[in-house]
């Protein structure tokens, strides 16, 4: 059969953000898929250098909606870091409860757009509705469901009182209840697992060679967590186990999801009930003496970096930020190779894509003008575009 | 006089009006039943009917590419094929306005018009999404018409009548069907499932992969004839499947002495809530599974569905042979 090439995207109406794939395709089977990125620019990086490192707190955030407290949280850390500070147990343990929070919304959301993409509405609409629990407990501590503010260089800015820790425990279990009811959906729903069973093969060692990062690389069998490899925050004192998953399937990236939920309530819950006395943060000076430092923490979706080099002012001299999905690029177009047409949005949701987190610069190719046009040339195109129209 | 009346049950009841009204109101219980399945709040009763006021009075716009007249044909096309449909069902005693014998087998070809009425219209209206939706909608059709005919032939042959209204009266003076032959309600009904193109088999318009699929660049009034047009494919679906398996309008009460008026209510009441009962497996079946791959779907028809069908066709048949009825 020949080899047809459909576009999808950077504008389509089946994805919610900027991406082109490019398939060639053999009938319904996939046999190259080109991925390109690049269609975002939000100048977050630019942007910190004009910003003291405690504006850049809450910059941070809101480079994801869903991920935003590790966000800030690997920002402050770096930070922390080059200041060589030490700071109080109970503020890394509330940052801690605050990391796991922020990864069981993110979790049940993805289960559910996972469910979505299959088709399988109803489990959608299950684990959103039993995310607003997690989402009201951000809420009561907080103040706010999305962008939380916890964060400061030194610490954090809210303490945890007695009847908040009450409600996490409540919450908690309620959700621990429920997400053994999902396990036993997504591991015996017979449709569901006809849909993620076998679909976007990922080797272990090919896992490995494309350097994925977080449940794409456990549900592979690679066991990488930075949570246990290089604990930060309060994790070095807190038990918990790094799942993975030997499926390498969307199944196994399911599973090892699904299994971290229920790692996180257990985490939550020795924070909690372990949660040490005394000061929550320590005071810290504005300036930051020159130096550099890579900070890296285990976000919901995978390993986050952020370079930081500092120049003694309050202003950092450069950030650069790698999210998880951009690691993770390399092996979707692994996986989505030998599939079938009607798997890519089950595949591309497995690694749970976020590319207005990821995108840091536009692609502009001079050399072959591709995409680059002077403001005369780009008036001259849309007079003719409408002359050709009318 | 007569031709008055018929014009009558043409247009008002059971014809025109009432089917109208009616599959509005299926389309409101199978909605909120799907909306409470997953505990969400579901529509309001006159949301469907609010959706085809808004959408008849949207602009109307056809693709450049499309063919024009057939845009606008093919859904009237749907529409006229399935209300003709509903005519041949018996929906109270013994009223069978059209009946003749073989009007079984019209009514399964009428209800097999919309599905390539959908495919027409996917094909016609030249959008990649479409056109692939267009493709699935076939593939599927060939899936499960198979299944669907060979179980809904079973009652025909235990009937010795290919007259809807015989095989009804044959269950009111016997037994429901549906005790002889359980293995054919439950392939039948997933049968129409598939018909329907609803959750798990809604691959010609499954929205997170091709974008709605079928009838994607359909708008305004045209989308409102093929919304009522499916809706009211799913009232007849479901009549036929409880006038064949259900005893239809057969409710364990003799009319014989009864008045016509009290007839007409019993046998309409029994009627609704068979129908209403179909529904309501129908809905449960789209809150239970997830959508199948086009490729899953042909193997799942073919290896379970068509098999089981021509088993309960071979007893059928056996019982018939050995006399017993």
């Amino acid at each position: 059969m020949a080899e047809i090439t459909i576009p999808i995207g950077p504008q389509h109406p089946a994805l919610k953000e900027p991406i082109n794939i490019t398939l060639k395709v053999e009938g319904e089977v996939i046999v190259e898929p080109i991925l390109r990125i690049g269609y975002n620019h939000r100048g977050i990086e630019k942007a910190m250098e004009a910003r003291s490192y405690i504006q850049n707190i809450y910059l941070a955030e809101r480079v994801c909606g869903i991920c935003s407290h590790v966000h800030s949280s690997t920002l402050v850390q770096g930070a922390e870091e080059l200041l060589e500070l030490e700071i109080p147990r109970r503020g890394l343990y509330i940052r801690t409860i605050f990391l796991e929070l922020e990864r069981i919304h993110s979790h049940l959301l993805w289960l559910g757009v996972a469910a979505h993409e299959v088709g399988f509405d109803t489990l959608f609409m299950y684990t959103w509705r039993d995310r607003e629990i997690v989402m009201d407990l951000l809420e009561l501590i907080s103040g706010n469901r999305v962008n939380y503010a916890m964060n400061t260089v030194g610490g954090t800015r809210r303490d945890i009182n007695d009847e908040q820790k009450k409600k996490l425990l409540k919450g908690m279990d309620a959700l621990e209840e429920r997400t053994k009811y999902y396990v036993k959906i997504a591991t015996t729903e017979p449709t569901f697992l006809k849909r993620v069973e076998g679909v976007g093969i990922l080797k272990k060692e090919v896992a490995k060679k494309l350097c994925a990062v977080g449940p794409t690389a456990r549900g592979s069998g690679l066991r990488m967590d930075i949570r246990k490899d290089d604990p930060y925050a309060a994790y070095d004192e807190i038990p918990f186990e790094a799942i993975t998953s030997d499926l390498c399937d969307v199944m196994g990236r399911t599973v090892v999801r699904v299994k971290e939920l229920l790692e996180a309530y257990k985490i939550i819950k020795y924070a909690v009930n372990n949660l040490p006395a005394g000061e929550i943060r320590k005071k810290a000076r504005r300036k930051i003496p020159e130096n550099e430092i890579l900070s890296y923490t285990e976000a919901p979706r995978g390993e986050l970096l952020y370079y930081i080099k500092s120049n003694g002012t309050e202003k950092p001299e450069r950030v650069k930020i790698r999210t998880p999905t951009l690691a993770n690029i390399p092996s979707t177009i692994e996986m989505l190779k030998g599939g079938y047409i009607a798997d890519i949005p089950i595949v591309f949701a497995a690694m749970d894509p976020c590319i207005a987190c990821m995108d840091r610069v536009i692609l502009v190719d001079k050399k072959n003008n591709e995409r680059s046009m002077n403001w005369e040339a780009l008036r001259r195109y849309g007079i003719k575009w409408y002359e050709v129209k009318r | 006089m007569s031709i008055l009346l018929e014009v009558l049950y043409l247009l008002v009841f059971p014809g025109f009006l009432f089917l109208i009204a009616y599959a509005l109101f299926i389309e409101y219980v199978d909605r909120k039943l799907y909306a409470r399945f997953q505990h969400r709040v579901g529509p309001p009763i006159l949301q469907p009917f609010a959706d085809i006021i808004k959408l008849l009075s949207k602009e109307d716009l056809v693709p450049k590419k499309a063919d024009r007249k057939m845009v606008s044909a093919i859904p009237l096309f749907a529409f006229a094929a399935v209300i003709t449909a509903f005519l041949y069902i018996p929906i109270w005693f013994n009223q069978s306005f059209f009946s003749f014998q073989g009007d079984l087998i019209v009514v399964l070809y009428l209800l097999s018009i919309p599905t390539l009425a959908l495919f027409l219209a996917g094909w016609h209206s030249s959008n990649p999404f479409s056109q692939v939706g267009a493709m699935r909608a076939i593939t599927q059709l060939f899936a499960y018409e198979v299944p669907f005919f060979l179980v809904l032939l079973g009652p025909a042959i235990i009937a010795d009548s290919w007259s809807i209204i015989d095989i009804v009266n044959f269950q009111s003076s016997n037994f429901w069907l549906i005790l002889m032959m359980p293995l054919g309600f439950i392939v039948a009904v997933i049968a129409l499932q598939g018909k329907l193109e609803r959750i798990p088999f809604d691959i010609p318009d499954a929205e997170t992969e091709i974008v709605g699929g079928l009838l994607v660049e359909y708008v305004g009034r045209r989308l409102a004839l093929f919304r009522m047009a499916i809706d009211i494919e799913m009232v007849v679906g479901a009549a036929l499947i409880s006038a064949l398996f259900l005893g239809g309008f057969d409710a364990f009460i003799s009319v014989a002495g009864l008045s016509p008026l009290a007839q007409f209510g019993i046998g309409f009441a029994a009627f609704l809530v068979k129908t209403l009962f179909i529904v309501f497996l129908l809905a449960s079946i789209r809150a239970l599974f997830a959508r199948l791959r086009i490729d899953q779907m042909v193997t799942f028809c073919f290896k379970w569905l068509a098999p089981l069908s021509i088993i309960q066709l071979l007893l059928i048949t056996g019982v018939k042979y050995m006399g017993w009825f």
